[in-house]
């Protein structure tokens, strides 16, 4: 790299006097410049600007891609019914990497260079929970679709919401008055040795126990693992209930070889969806799954019960009746997390015009209006169904769908209630400074 | 390298972090916050160049003495409620100590097998972080609140949650590393461990204990990689194991390969044109780690010293 101006070459780089005043002049004339002043003139008409932190690339890319999707599906919605507070949404959205150094790089940059009114989006944990101090730091409010418990624990800040989605620790304490009564008291848990599956090895226990059935065996398995037979002997003979929730490129094997351990006298399986987002059910080696049981946050497949909101939703989003995109049958969506996305913005449109939001000044008022959210009705802006917000641990609760796995598709079997997900807060948010 | 006067060369450095003071004032404000992660994570590449570049010593396993300064900070604040200090000296200690005891063993190889070692002591130091998950946090990792971000000295009081006093802390922390750094290679010790890199047999022969030196080398680095984990637990307010990973020991690498090896100022740059190569063609497209690949490949070809490197090599050859 030739370098004859000496670019890069710092020894040359000297500011005199003259530069210095230079370089000042150009910012005070920057500042001043007619786009400034006709932006903070037009503000009350600008459009609302959405910073969307997507997992574009790296581990969440499948995720990302069609939280996007979704995204754009519910701004497009929104705007055509008038904007919010009659003003457009635009979403801006920045590649996090699905790493949470660059997730913190992100908020920032949505905060001071696009400035944008708020940040949303975010689903991997780890993103999540780095990026939050960015947020806090930054005083812009940020709009989760993580399902991680983090936000109820209360371990983040006061500018950190999850109104759209259940975290995991409701969804794990729901399923388990199904499980004990229709599945089997005798459970065993098969889950990855890092934080999602700590989760349910913390949560599940004493779930089952309040239902009368116990976790007679946890078996954790380390995430590098490529082969799954040798921890099948561990599984107790009395195992009345396999409850798995494997995730990554390995659960095909994991289900393979399973099957092959079992043969067709198996234990009932109760799995999470987590496992199998954006993954053919019919996917070769999936056989195994045919009349086990699945959580689902939202129906992957269309339902004969389906409401009309929940049939807008998918023709809005872009997906068949088998959760694939329309026109690409292989294109499977991650239905149970997505619809997050889709209901968040309703209730980011819903507090901003009870705050009467203006403007980034507006953003502790923000935070404010949607701490004094309770519901949201099940309806076009709720089509996965009716949901309490709790403001002091920034959570919402809502309904859980059990799904059976039939003929190649997810039917659903049992839908929750809210009140089977409700836990005691942990903390109270709204008692930090804004 | 040619000779330079000192004043010279002291002069270049402060005029660097005299530009860089500067800079906080005129900067906008994401590019602020955005320099003071630069200069946190240049320390690292400092830290990780004074092995690499000046003894010849290929580590892959650097992120650990970088998560162990972000851990020992980071956890000393969490669990303990230690004041920011006291948990960065915490974290300082922890990564020099760890580079002790890598050293001690890692050291008896040389070469490809110094690469696997040090490569699998991260991987086990990575491992144990995901296993201790009920402190660690694990894979999520832990937020570090702002209330614990705050500490006064002599009766001032100084929140690392305000841009300005994020960035003049790292600052205060590069210059520093970077003041030292420059004493270090001008000094026999330094030239020790260039010579250990230019033929240690040699070096060995003339009358220098090439172990111990390479030991000092390597607990020196780690120390400087732990006050960047450190500092960047506590200016940023995040520890979490992914900085545990291979990506954090391959990133350092790549910084110092593109800023130029065994150059005092080539971690800083190479970590700079990184993060600004990152940050802009993301914005364009999310094949820009291709964008970001294919300016290594070009840097190879035609400046495969580095940037300083090549700038030392063609023009300025008393750069140290």
């Amino acid at each position: 790299m030739a370098d004859k101006n000496g670019f890069f070459d710092l020894s040359k780089t000297t500011l005199s006097r003259r530069t210095a005043l230079k370089g000042i002049a150009a910012g005070a004339g920057l500042a001043l410049a007619p786009g400034f002043v006709r932006y903070s003139q037009a503000q009350s008409s600008a459009p609302i600007r959405i910073g969307f932190q997507s997992h574009r690339t790296g581990i969440g890319a499948a995720y990302g891609r069609w939280y996007e999707k979704t995204s754009a599906a519910a701004v497009k919605a929104i705007n055509d019914a008038g904007g919010i507070a009659g003003r457009k949404v635009e979403l801006v959205i920045e590649d996090d990497g699905t790493d949470p150094a660059r997730g913190a790089e992100v908020v920032n940059k949505f905060a001071k260079q696009h400035k944008t009114d708020i940040v949303f989006g975010t689903l991997f944990s780890h993103v999540v929970i780095g990026s939050a101090p960015a947020a806090g730091e930054n005083k812009i409010p940020y709009f989760v679709v993580s399902e991680g418990h983090h936000v109820a624990s209360t371990k983040l800040n006061r500018y950190v919401f999850q109104p759209g989605i259940t975290d995991v620790k409701s969804q794990i304490q729901s399923m388990a008055p199904w499980i004990a009564a229709n599945a089997g008291k005798k459970v065993t848990q098969i889950f990855p040795d890092f934080a999602f599956g700590y989760d349910h090895r913390d949560y599940l226990p004493p779930a089952l126990k309040a239902q009368g059935a116990d976790v007679i065996a946890q078996i954790a398995i380390p995430p590098t693992e490529s082969s799954f037979t040798k921890y099948f002997p561990q599984i107790p003979a009395e195992t009345e209930v396999i409850y798995h929730v494997m995730v990554g490129p390995a659960v095909l094997t994991f289900v393979k070889e399973l099957g092959e351990f079992y043969g067709s006298q198996r234990p009932q399986l109760f799995g999470f969806m987590d496992s199998l987002e954006a993954t053919d059910i019919n996917s070769p080696g999936l056989e195994f799954l045919d009349g086990s049981h699945f959580w689902e946050g939202s129906p992957r497949y269309a339902q004969p019960d389906d409401s009309a909101a929940q049939k807008a939703y998918r023709a809005a989003v872009g997906i068949d009746d088998n959760g694939a995109a329309v026109g690409d049958p292989k294109d499977v969506s991650t239905a149970s997390h997505m619809f997050g996305c889709w209901e968040t913005l309703y209730v980011v449109k819903k507090a901003m015009e009870d705050a009467g939001y203006k403007g980034p000044e507006d953003r502790a008022k923000l935070v404010e209006a949607t701490e004094a959210l309770k519901e949201f009705a099940e309806g076009p802006e709720h089509p996965q169904g009716p949901k309490t917000f709790n403001g002091k641990i920034h959570q919402c609760f809502g309904i859980q769908n059990i799904s059976k796995v039939e003929g190649g598709k997810l039917k659903v079997v049992h839908k929750t209630k809210i009140e089977d997900g409700l836990y005691e807060p942990e903390g109270d948010y709204t008692t930090q400074a804004l | 390298m040619r000779d330079a006067s000192p004043a010279k060369t002291y002069a270049l450095h402060i005029g660097v972090i005299a530009l860089l003071f500067a800079l906080n004032f005129v900067l906008p404000d994401y590019h602020q916050g955005l320099f003071a992660r630069i200069m946190a994570l240049a320390v690292f590449a400092m830290g990780y160049n004074l092995l690499f570049g000046y003894v010849g010593l290929l580590s892959l396993g650097h992120a650990m003495f970088f998560s162990a300064g972000l851990y020992g900070a980071g956890l000393t604040v969490y669990h303990l409620g230690w004041g920011v200090p006291e948990a960065f000296l915490a974290g300082v200690i922890c990564g020099a100590l760890l580079a002790l005891v890598v050293g001690l063993l890692a050291l008896r190889t040389s070469g490809v097998a110094f690469m696997i070692v040090t490569m699998m002591f991260a991987q086990v130091f990575y491992l144990l972080i995901l296993y201790f998950a009920a402190w660690t946090g694990g894979d999520q990792g832990l937020v570090i609140q702002q209330a614990s971000r705050v500490f006064s000295i002599g009766g001032a009081s100084f929140d690392l949650t305000d841009p300005i006093v994020r960035y003049m802390s790292a600052l205060s922390l590069f210059a520093i590393v970077l003041l030292v750094t420059l004493a270090v290679v001008r000094s026999r010790f330094g030239r020790v461990l260039v010579a250990i890199r230019e033929n240690e047999e040699r070096t060995k022969m003339l009358g220098y204990d090439t172990v111990a030196n390479k030991l000092a080398a390597v607990v020196a680095s780690g120390a400087i990689c732990a006050a960047s984990g450190a500092a960047y637990a506590l200016l940023f307010g995040y520890v979490g194991s992914n900085f545990a990973s291979i990506q954090y020991s391959i990133l350092p690498l790549l910084w110092v390969l593109l800023g130029g090896a065994a150059t005092t100022l080539g971690p800083l740059i190479g970590t700079l044109f990184m993060y600004y190569v990152t940050d802009i063609t993301s914005g364009f497209t999310s094949a820009y780690l291709l964008i970001v690949g294919v300016a290594l490949i070009l840097l190879v070809l035609f400046a495969p010293k580095g940037i300083m490197g090549s700038i030392r090599q063609r023009w300025l050859g008393w750069l140290p």
